[in-house]
């Protein structure tokens, strides 16, 4: 470590931008409901490797970005992914030395805890979901989390983002 | 949080943050155009590409179909000329004149468990909240946000959606709801002993003053009337291809340019 000055900002708002544009890519009908979080793994993953750099001010405009993608209650995925981050950094020490299967089962419970937000929210306001596939994204989640995570720790070295 | 919180309310319960769904909208619609361009190319590729005898044969089909299509109108005009001149002998306040806009989908997904759809015309083109969407074979959905360069749609199969309707051989008054799936739609309170039948077709009936009356909405799929119970259940199918249409038609409904499509802006194809 020569110098502590943030760097890289420009490729962690790019990956972000490409997690949007992926929560909005087109699926086959069949397919839609498995759809990983990706906006919340590239979210959790900034969170775990830089915690000083993306925090919950982050999360919270990233869902709030979510929110007008998809066109949900302003300020519903906000908060989720708000509290997300936050447990995200509470845990991250503990999730830097894991292995990266068990850091798949901490994706698995954190994306649970969003999705529980969200679920809670529409609850609230009165849009019930009636299927249980709404809890897939986060078994999908946990799965692709492997993927995310050393492609975006290969992204963080290549272009020595600190 | 509690920054969120008080937005939620907000969003819920009135239009406040409607402005600032927009802008949030407008600058993150480059992503939405991006994720779009692969299907726009294809498309725009397969047409250019087309083979010249394809593209003859198209051509003869359409003419064909574009002949029909007069003949028809002709007999409109003059049923249409024929039904303002009852209603001004009526003394009715009914219009018949309607502006109409043909809007693209953008090939985006948006809450899975939610049927809406993203279309490529917002406020720059007079898009309005409320404002009724049809497709070719009946009525689609309504406008439910709109931004300057893109609008979202709530689709008549959402859950949250209820349409007043109107089944067209007697008149009988309805409510289709939404079920969540695209190809059915739910009449509630039907009594057991009304007259509907399978078969039948459902009509907007203009009722909800957000939709013109008239337009065709579903056709009668199922009734089963239930003895035990006061209500009949009665499923209905859209008409409009809600989960296949690539263009949409907005409505003007209240407007005085008679029936004349809208200028053509461009991006239309």
């Amino acid at each position: 470590m020569k110098s502590n000055e943030p760097r890289g900002g420009k490729i962690i708002f790019f990956s972000f931008l490409v997690a949007f544009a992926l929560a909005t890519l087109p699926l086959p009908e069949w397919a839609r409901p498995f759809r990983p979080e990706w906006v919340a793994l590239t979210l959790a993953y900034w969170c775990i490797a830089l915690p000083s750099r993306v925090n919950v001010g982050i999360g919270w405009m990233a869902g709030l970005a979510v929110d007008v993608l998809e066109g949900s209650l302003l300020g519903q995925h906000a908060l989720a992914y708000a509290v997300f981050a936050y447990a995200c950094i509470r845990v991250h020490r503990q999730l830097r030395v894991y292995p990266l299967w068990q850091q798949s089962l901490s994706v698995f419970v954190l994306v649970i805890l969003e999705q529980m937000l969200v679920f809670w929210i529409n609850g609230v306001v009165g849009r019930t979901l009636p299927t249980l596939l709404y809890w897939a994204p986060s078994l999908t989640s946990a799965l692709v989390w492997p993927w995310v995570f050393m492609t975006l720790r290969d992204v963080r070295r290549r272009f020595a983002v600190s | 949080m509690v920054l969120s919180m008080v937005m939620m309310t907000l969003d819920h319960r009135s239009n406040y943050l409607e402005q600032v769904r927009a802008a949030l909208a407008t600058v993150l619609y480059p992503v939405q155009a991006l994720v779009h361009l692969p299907f726009s190319a294809s498309s725009w590729l397969g047409e250019n590409l087309a083979s010249r005898e394809a593209l003859i044969a198209e051509n003869t089909r359409l003419r064909s179909q574009n002949l029909v299509l007069r003949g028809q109108l002709q007999k409109l005009i003059s049923l249409e000329l024929e039904n303002m001149r009852l209603r001004k002998l009526l003394d009715s306040s009914q219009r018949v004149g309607e502006r109409v806009l043909i809007a693209e989908l953008v090939a985006v997904d948006l809450d899975p468990f939610t049927r809406q759809v993203l279309i490529n015309k917002g406020s720059l083109h007079e898009v309005h909240q409320g404002q009724p969407v049809l497709d070719a074979e009946g009525v689609f959905g309504q406008v439910i946000h709109v931004a300057p360069l893109n609008s979202t749609v709530l689709l008549i199969s959402d859950l949250s959606h209820a349409l007043p309707v109107q089944v067209a051989r007697n008149g009988l008054r309805a409510i289709a709801e939404g079920t969540g799936d695209d190809t059915r739609l739910q009449l509630r309170h039907i009594p057991i002993n009304a007259d509907i039948r399978e078969g039948d077709l459902l009509i907007t009936s203009g009722l909800g003053g957000v939709f013109p009356p008239g337009y065709p909405v579903a056709e009668v799929a199922l009734v089963q009337p239930d003895n035990t119970q006061a209500y009949a259940t009665v499923v209905a199918t859209p008409l409009a291809h809600l989960n296949r249409a690539r263009e949409v038609l907005l409505v003007w409904p209240d407007d005085p340019q008679a029936g004349l499509p809208a200028p053509p802006t461009g991006d239309t194809p």
